[in-house]
């Protein structure tokens, strides 16, 4: 039966132990592609957490009823129509921030995070769990995006939610704004460190080498 | 056996999850709830985003006009406003019998769009209006600034920006691009106010009348390029066909000779 302490660890765990994106290294795409600024990575981390709550209760309602055959499409068309759904109302009340995000919000169906928490969860768990878990996983994807789009956005322009925070040197403050921070490849070598801080920290994360290397090379004739 | 259920619903959830008929059926109700949603949504939802796009654009047009050097004082001196005119492409003369109420349903009527072949069709639209609503500014001599909408073929989708040209017809004023979806951080940055700044005293036709017009594959040659973003050739590539098409002769070209030739 679970517990109060059990759901306490279902929704604590994927939060840096089991993150998502750190350890199972899910859902990055839209980790790299929308962390430019930390607005657009707070957008994405909220939609993306109510579409993968949602999901999650409505595919466990019904798990019981879902024949094998056809699992993952109808997962895939809850997903799909619960994505619609939000971006249509992100255009209707946030069409600023919609035009920001622009295709990644559709691309949240796609999101292996998504799909991942309710094939291996939501299948087998009733829906309160279930939606813990999916919560639970849509916050460790949330933090990782904010902890780089705030990177991003202070080294990529000195600002954070838009306000000037480092004053910049064309503007007599001392910071040089690093354009590479707002291309992608800054969010690869962030999410990198990243990975690399977690893993030292939480030395069990590490996974272990695939093949130990021979001690002396090998001569080929 | 235990008995059969009167209730064909329980009977429904009772049966065994691998049965053809129970897999069908969930497959329907899933797509139907799904499809009710979905269309709920959009429908419920249509009229925000309609009014949300219309005072996006007009934001982006006051904006355009804002930005343009010396439009404050022209604005003030011609009473504020832009007047809107709807034209007919085909004779770059104001459209007769259509005005900016009905432009909306005159266009929903297929008969009043030109089909384009392939070696007119620059932009890949297939298609253009017959008739198209433009905003001119004048002063004593005539047309000093013209808005002309336009639209494309990006790399993610259609392209739709507003062009605003000086009273000579050929120095480009100005760009708004009013609505794209091109990739965030490549394409998108066509978006960015660094770029669109590059457009202002660009020259739009060489003195035969050709387009010369065009988004340049790195950093700007000459007076009638600017210079392209960086991972976004096919962004680039659409604009530069777009302006080729509608700054030519299937697009505004009649209009901005009848302009220049102050017919209008």
């Amino acid at each position: 039966m679970p517990t109060r302490t059990s759901f306490w660890t279902t929704l604590t765990d994927p939060l840096i132990r089991q993150n998502p994106v750190t350890l199972q290294i899910l859902g990055i795409c839209s980790a790299l592609a929308v962390t430019t600024s930390l607005a657009t990575a707070l957008t994405m981390s909220v939609s993306l957490t109510v579409v993968l709550t949602l999901a999650a209760g409505v595919i466990s309602v019904i798990r019981r009823h879902i024949p094998d055959t056809i699992r993952l499409i109808v997962q895939i068309v809850i997903v799909a129509s619960l994505v619609i759904v939000i971006d249509q109302i992100l255009q209707a009340y946030f069409a600023e921030i919609s035009r920001a995000l622009s295709v990644y919000v559709g691309l949240i169906t796609t999101n292996c995070l998504v799909l991942g928490r309710t094939e291996a969860y939501a299948r087998y768990h009733a829906p309160l769990p279930s939606m813990v878990d999916a919560f639970g996983n849509g916050l460790g994807y949330s933090l990782v995006l904010i902890i780089i789009g705030a990177f991003r956005e202070l080294f990529g322009r000195g600002q954070l939610f838009g306000h000037q925070v480092l004053p910049l040197a064309d503007d007599g403050g001392w910071f040089t704004p690093l354009s590479l921070m707002l291309l992608a490849p800054s969010a690869f070598f962030l999410l990198g460190g990243l990975v690399w801080a977690v893993r030292s920290v939480w030395t069990e994360q590490a996974e272990p080498p695939e093949h130990t290397p021979p001690l002396r090379p090998e001569i080929v004739e | 056996m235990a008995e059969t259920d009167w209730n064909p619903w329980r009977r429904f959830l009772a049966s065994p999850n691998e049965s053809r008929t129970k897999t069908i059926i969930v497959a329907f109700l899933v797509s139907a709830v799904c499809a009710v949603l979905v269309s709920g949504a959009t429908v419920i939802l249509r009229p925000i985003q309609t009014a949300n796009r219309a005072a996006e654009e007009q934001a982006r047009i006051s904006d355009l006009v804002r930005g343009i050097p010396g439009m404050a004082a022209l604005l003030e001196t011609s009473g504020g406003t832009l007047s809107t005119v709807v034209i007919d492409l085909e004779t770059g003369r104001a459209a007769e019998g259509v005005t900016r109420e009905t432009l909306d349903t005159v266009l929903a009527d297929q008969a009043n769009w030109t089909a384009l072949d392939a070696s007119a069709d620059l932009s890949g639209l297939g298609q253009r209006p017959n008739y198209a609503q433009i905003f001119l500014l004048r002063d004593s001599e005539g047309v000093s600034l013209v808005l002309l909408p336009v639209t494309g073929q990006g790399y993610g989708g259609r392209i739709d920006a507003i062009v605003a040209v000086h009273g000579d017809m050929n120095t480009i004023a100005g760009m708004a691009i009013t609505q794209h979806s091109e990739t965030p951080g490549l394409g998108g940055r066509i978006e960015d106010r660094s770029w669109l700044e590059s457009f202002p005293g660009k020259l739009i036709r060489d003195d035969s009348g050709a387009v010369q017009f065009s988004v340049a594959r790195g950093d700007a040659a000459n007076e009638y390029q600017v210079d392209g973003i960086t991972g976004a050739t096919r962004t680039g590539g659409g604009m530069t066909q777009m302006m080729r098409f509608w700054m030519g002769p299937d697009g505004y070209g009649p209009l901005l000779d009848a302009i220049a030739r102050g017919e209008f």
